[in-house]
């Protein structure tokens, strides 16, 4: 049996068909669309490679079933920048050595947009941490990765104050 | 992962008669399911999809008082409501305490209610686990049991149940409102989740079919929201399921204590609900003598199951911690790191 499904992704609509219900958000876009900025590390759940945006909201694509997110506006690391222009959060990954190997990285940058969108964490090193922990990295660039998110943090802040002028 | 039957109903009873197929599992966010059957843990032949039911996504306000969780409300929805947060902040600091935050934004309310246990032995599938597999044994009773069971366990089963939310909500009477083949019915949350005895596979009440639809607190729930705490011990400080975790609720007149709830995480096949030390704390001072003793009785039955007889003084003293918590009062806003016993501010001191 095949299943109709339709996407959003990176602001282009794709009409796709499954011919197996089995196929992960991750295995979708890695596979099927060439996507394969989003990472897969654990495929469990447990370290956040695979973070995308699904409807703005960060999730982990390898514990998502593509055929029940039919609809879904999904943003992965490739729909981030604008043209050459980095995101301010890819920008401040690079200005902090917010990574070293870069495999989890994608993940990273996706769940720290995620998370400065959530308003939860403020200017606090502490609840960034604690807002990044399902994003794990085994060269261990944590000090980094939380400057580079407090800082974006910050420049989004004054944009938005910019734009709002 | 084996293949399955995918069907996506568009009525409740639609989703029950599919659902009480055998073979038939519910699919919600599917954080816990599809792990489980990555590792073939479980092996369904048909998943029924409920996340586009209509109406199941609600936070509703009830004429009594009370407030009813749609069965589809997203754990990070529900943590970050602030109103919920207002009425009910020791179950807002567990849902933050568990999983991550990209589990959060997808998780649900009842699927967070009938997530499986983490047992090693039952995730591993060349383990012996009597909870996979009726009569086959347990092979965490010899093996690596220090975060296992200390109440509640039987030789057939040991294993814990790994809930986080599940704890204040049964401290808090909490009720589940369930569809199903013979129409709605509702029960206590304390009388959802089962002891292993000799049926460990048999892990709740619901019976083919039955979809939780629902989860409601009672008016009196929130009588408790200017004294209650979550704490919660973990291997990691984030991210980590509970070695020990208790929530305190107390209603507090001065220094004395009016009435108290108590329930225990991590230490049960089920939230564990300490009614022996609520009651020696109803009318007695809020002090450090009287948390103890509450603490003695809420851990009287407890036995290690294994090499976790740690668990026992450990969990003595997360609940004696969190009644003197909750005593201190509810914080404005939560810690940086909720319910960690671990403070990030220079100087705290962090002995129980």
């Amino acid at each position: 049996m095949n299943f109709p499904i339709s996407l959003i992704i990176n602001g282009e609509r794709r009409d796709l068909e499954l011919t197996d219900p089995r196929v992960t958000l991750l295995d979708l876009l890695r596979e099927r669309l060439n996507l394969t900025g989003t990472k897969k590390g654990c495929d469990r759940g447990q370290c956040g490679a695979c973070t995308v945006l699904v409807d703005g909201r960060r999730i982990n694509s390898c514990l998502a079933l593509a055929v029940s997110h039919d609809g879904a506006d999904i943003l992965t690391i490739e729909g981030v920048s604008q043209g050459a222009e980095l995101h301010p959060v890819q920008a401040a990954f690079i200005a902090h050595d917010g990574f070293q190997c870069g495999f989890c990285t994608p993940g990273q940058i996706m769940s720290a947009i995620g998370l400065i969108q959530e308003g939860q964490a403020g200017d606090d090193p502490e609840r960034v941490r604690e807002g990044m922990s399902g994003n794990l990295c085994r060269c261990g660039a944590y000090v980094g990765i939380t400057d580079a998110v407090l800082e974006a943090q910050q420049h989004l802040k004054a944009a938005n104050r910019r734009n709002a002028a | 992962m084996r293949s399955f039957e995918y069907v996506r109903p568009s009525s409740v009873s639609e989703a029950i008669a599919a659902a009480a197929e055998p073979g038939s599992v519910y699919l919600a966010a599917g954080t816990n399911l599809l792990d489980l059957m990555k590792g073939g843990v479980i092996r369904p032949d048909r998943l029924v999809d409920i996340t586009r039911l209509p109406g199941l996504d609600r936070i509703e306000p009830l004429p009594d008082g009370g407030l009813r969780i749609g069965a589809l409300v997203r754990n990070a929805d529900l943590a970050h409501d602030p109103n919920f947060f207002r009425a009910y902040p020791a179950i807002a600091e567990a849902l933050l305490a568990g999983a991550s935050a990209q589990l959060r934004n997808a998780a649900t309310v009842s699927g967070n209610l009938l997530q499986r246990t983490r047992c090693g032995y039952f995730y591993d599938t060349a383990s012996a686990c009597n909870k996979r597999q009726r009569g086959a044994g347990c092979d965490a009773r010899q093996g690596e049991n220090r975060s296992h069971a200390v109440l509640g366990w039987s030789d057939a089963c040991i294993a814990t149940h790994p809930s986080d939310f599940c704890v204040p909500l049964v401290a808090l009477d909490a009720v589940v409102e369930i569809e199903g083949r013979s129409g709605r019915r509702e029960i206590p949350i304390e009388a959802l989740h089962r002891l292993p005895g000799e049926t460990p596979d048999v892990e709740s009440a619901l019976e083919p079919g039955d979809l939780i639809v629902a989860v409601r607190l009672p008016a009196d729930a929130a009588g408790f929201a200017a004294h209650e705490r979550y704490l919660k011990l973990r291997d990691r400080t984030s991210y980590a399921f509970a070695v020990v975790s208790a929530v305190a609720a107390l209603d507090m007149d001065g220094g004395k204590i009016r009435r108290a709830r108590i329930a225990l995480g991590g230490v049960a096949a089920k939230p564990w609900r300490a009614h022996a030390a609520e009651q020696v704390l109803a009318g007695s001072d809020a002090d450090a003598a009287a948390f103890r003793h509450a603490a003695e009785l809420a851990l009287a039955d407890a036995r290690p199951s294994g090499e976790n007889g740690f668990k026992i003084e450990l969990a003595r003293r997360i609940v004696a911690r969190s009644l003197a918590l909750a005593a201190a009062g509810t914080p404005e806003r939560l810690p940086a790191l909720p319910a960690s016993p671990f403070s990030s501010a220079p100087g705290a001191c962090h002995a129980a």
